[in-house]
């Protein structure tokens, strides 16, 4: 019982990295709402930037900026790339959010509804 | 023997593509004509620089560039071989067509003139040529992400019912590029580098172990949701159909190949083989492609809409790269990379035929094409060259594709894969069918009555409308014509070398 609480325990970062991706997939697949599968997307890439920052951690690890004290070894400094990979990953994904509102706008505007069964129904119609 | 040299054409390429967007985007809302003249001279000088660059490296040379002076693996790199010069040089060809097409072409109501439709159009193209020529697993995501986000905008750009299509597009592609990117992490997690070269390296030490298999499999498919194979083509069908005309040209030509050659740049350059053969990844890529011919052949049957016969169309085409990917034998790769070439100017040709028709007589459906072919006599030739193409009648250059495609399931029932003839049936039979969806157009075109009556008056449309149906349609005669000299001179020195880096 205990061995398995070391291996949740251990780990709980990254099944909460799982956990919020299959959140979002599910969201981003089955909501009706327009808005609501844009909510699901956002947090089906939060959990993708998490699980890249997530693997950057070093127990005891320092900002890394090198620091005399430390001297030049990388494992005494949080490996930086991760964070600077989802530094543009946040950028695409703040505009692939963009496109999509400004898409739910024009949708909005000549439907009158963000309803994606509704809108399956406009689309058959000729 | 492989030979790298420096130089600055693998990034100045995208860059310069990008910079002529950003120019288009500040003078398109003054002066579109501008906009217009600026985007076809940026992809002529993308056509005339991909041809150089790719007559330097046929020999199995490879243009690198670190950028910022770092070397790989530490510093990222892009690079131009024969695979992605014979990509981007077809990318900046296609692009060069669709720019020259007269905007506003296709709309029921044609868009403001202000919109930055050829900003969008180059921003495309670059991040198309940066995939084609990113060596860094993360710069390929970045890159991807920036041509989706022109893709949706320039299908939205259809209409309401468009805008529809680009928001799902856009949810699906989205998730598609996130497991890209949860894959490239799994990657980098387990070897500290995002270099393809370098990766390929390491992972070869690492072996097949859980956690690389996943993160083959998590890249492969997000790839493959991007290029819309089998059954993670959802979005397609809507997306090209409501897309305006040159823009469903632009994507189905290029955009979904560019996807397509990602997944080969992945699965053959970075995967090591003893992945490959622990986990059955390409049969599954096989029989996804088989399952898409199928299913895009018979939808597309179904179809009543012009366009969107052909966006089902193209779901069945992309089952055939698939095919060939995943089948792994050169002469099977050949066919693949013959069939990126002749679908590029087959469903090219299509959509601009389909935007030439809406134009001059405002007729979408299959049924409504009756009587065309004395009516609109260029544009109709230039369809009916790339239908038959497309059911693959010598001398046309879809003959060619099927050809070498059944050649290669052949050659790998040789070698040991199973039910590989079922294959070779499926690429032969599915001619039928192909068959089947083209004849009712074909006849509706040359022998049915005109509902507007026999003396309605011959309405072509403008000349250069019909200019990029004739290059395409003559383009595939050509093709098909010269195609033991692309094959030998092109095409099989890249398959070889794809595969042959292999066990």
């Amino acid at each position: 019982m205990s061995s398995v609480i070391d291996a949740i325990s251990g780990r709980y970062a990254w099944l909460i990295v799982v956990a919020l991706l299959g959140i979002g997939l599910w969201a981003a697949l089955t909501e009706r709402h327009l808005i609501k599968k844009l909510v699901g997307l956002s947090i089906f890439q939060t959990a993708i930037f998490l699980f890249y920052i997530e693997g950057s951690v070093r127990t005891g690890g320092e900002v890394p900026v090198i620091d005399p004290a430390l001297g030049s070894d990388p494992e005494a400094y949080v490996n930086p790339l991760p964070h600077v990979l989802m530094l543009t990953g946040l950028v695409v994904a703040v505009a692939v959010l963009g496109v999509a509102l400004a898409l739910a706008v024009v949708i909005q505007r000549s439907f009158g509804t963000l309803d994606d069964e509704e809108l399956s129904a406009e689309a058959d119609q000729p | 023997m492989i030979t790298e040299s420096t130089s600055l054409l693998p990034p100045l390429l995208p860059a310069g593509m990008l910079a002529a967007a950003i120019v288009a985007a500040a003078i398109g809302s003054r002066w579109p004509g501008a906009a217009r003249w600026l985007a076809v001279a940026a992809t002529l000088a993308g056509t005339i620089a991909c041809a150089i660059g790719l007559s330097q490296v046929i020999g199995g040379q490879t243009l690198v560039a670190a950028l910022g002076g770092w070397a790989q693996p530490l510093g990222i790199a892009q690079r131009f071989d024969a695979l992605s010069g014979f990509i981007a040089t077809l990318v900046c060809f296609i692009g060069l067509l669709v720019v020259l097409y007269p905007p506003g072409i296709g709309f029921q109501t044609p868009p403001d003139r202000r919109l930055p439709v050829h900003a969008l159009v180059l921003l495309l193209l670059a991040g198309l040529l940066g995939v084609a020529m990113a060596a860094d697993l993360f710069n390929l995501f970045v890159f991807l992400e920036i041509y989706s986000i022109a893709a949706y905008s320039l299908i939205a750009l259809g209409g309401p019912l468009g805008a529809v299509a680009a928001f799902r597009y856009l949810v699906i592609g989205t998730i598609g590029s996130g497991l890209y990117l949860l894959g490239v992490g799994f990657v980098y997690f387990t070897t500290g580098t995002l270099s393809m070269a370098d990766a390929s390296d390491k992972l070869g030490t690492v072996g097949p172990t859980a956690t690389v298999t996943t993160a083959v499999v998590l890249m492969v498919v997000g790839l493959a949701t991007k290029m819309a194979l089998f059954p993670l083509h959802v979005w397609l069908p809507d997306a090209h159909s409501h897309a305006p005309p040159a823009a469903a040209a632009l994507l189905a030509s290029v955009q979904v190949k560019v996807a397509a050659y990602a997944i080969v740049r992945i699965v053959f350059d970075v995967v090591p083989d003893d992945v490959l053969a622990a986990f059955p990844l390409l049969a599954i890529i096989t029989w996804a492609g088989v399952g898409g011919v199928l299913f895009g052949s018979v939808m597309a049957i179904r179809q009543t809409d012009f366009k969107r016969m052909l966006a089902f169309s193209t779901v069945a085409q992309l089952g055939y790269i698939g095919i060939g990917i995943g089948l792994d034998t050169p002469l099977a790769l050949v066919g693949a990379l013959l069939l990126v070439l002749n679908h590029a100017f087959m469903k090219g040709t299509m959509f601009f035929v389909a935007g030439n028709v809406y134009e001059a007589t405002g007729r979408k459906t299959i049924a409504a094409f009756a009587g065309l072919g004395r009516r609109m006599p260029w544009t109709m030739t230039g369809f009916t060259i790339a239908a038959a193409s497309m059911i693959g009648l010598p001398p046309t250059a879809g003959f060619f594709s099927k050809f070498y495609l059944v050649l290669g399931a052949a050659e790998a029932g040789d070698t040991g894969t199973p039910w590989s003839w079922v294959v070779a049936i499926v690429v032969a039979a599915s001619s039928i069918l192909t068959l089947t969806y083209f004849v009712p157009v074909l006849e509706a075109i040359w022998f049915k009555p005109d509902p507007d009556g026999e003396d309605a008056p011959t309405r072509e449309v403008r000349s250069l409308a019909v200019l990029p149906v004739a290059v395409l349609a003559v383009g595939l005669l050509v093709i098909g014509l010269l195609n033991v000299s692309i094959v030998n001179d092109l095409l099989n020195p890249i398959a070889v070398s794809i595969s042959g880096t292999r066990g």
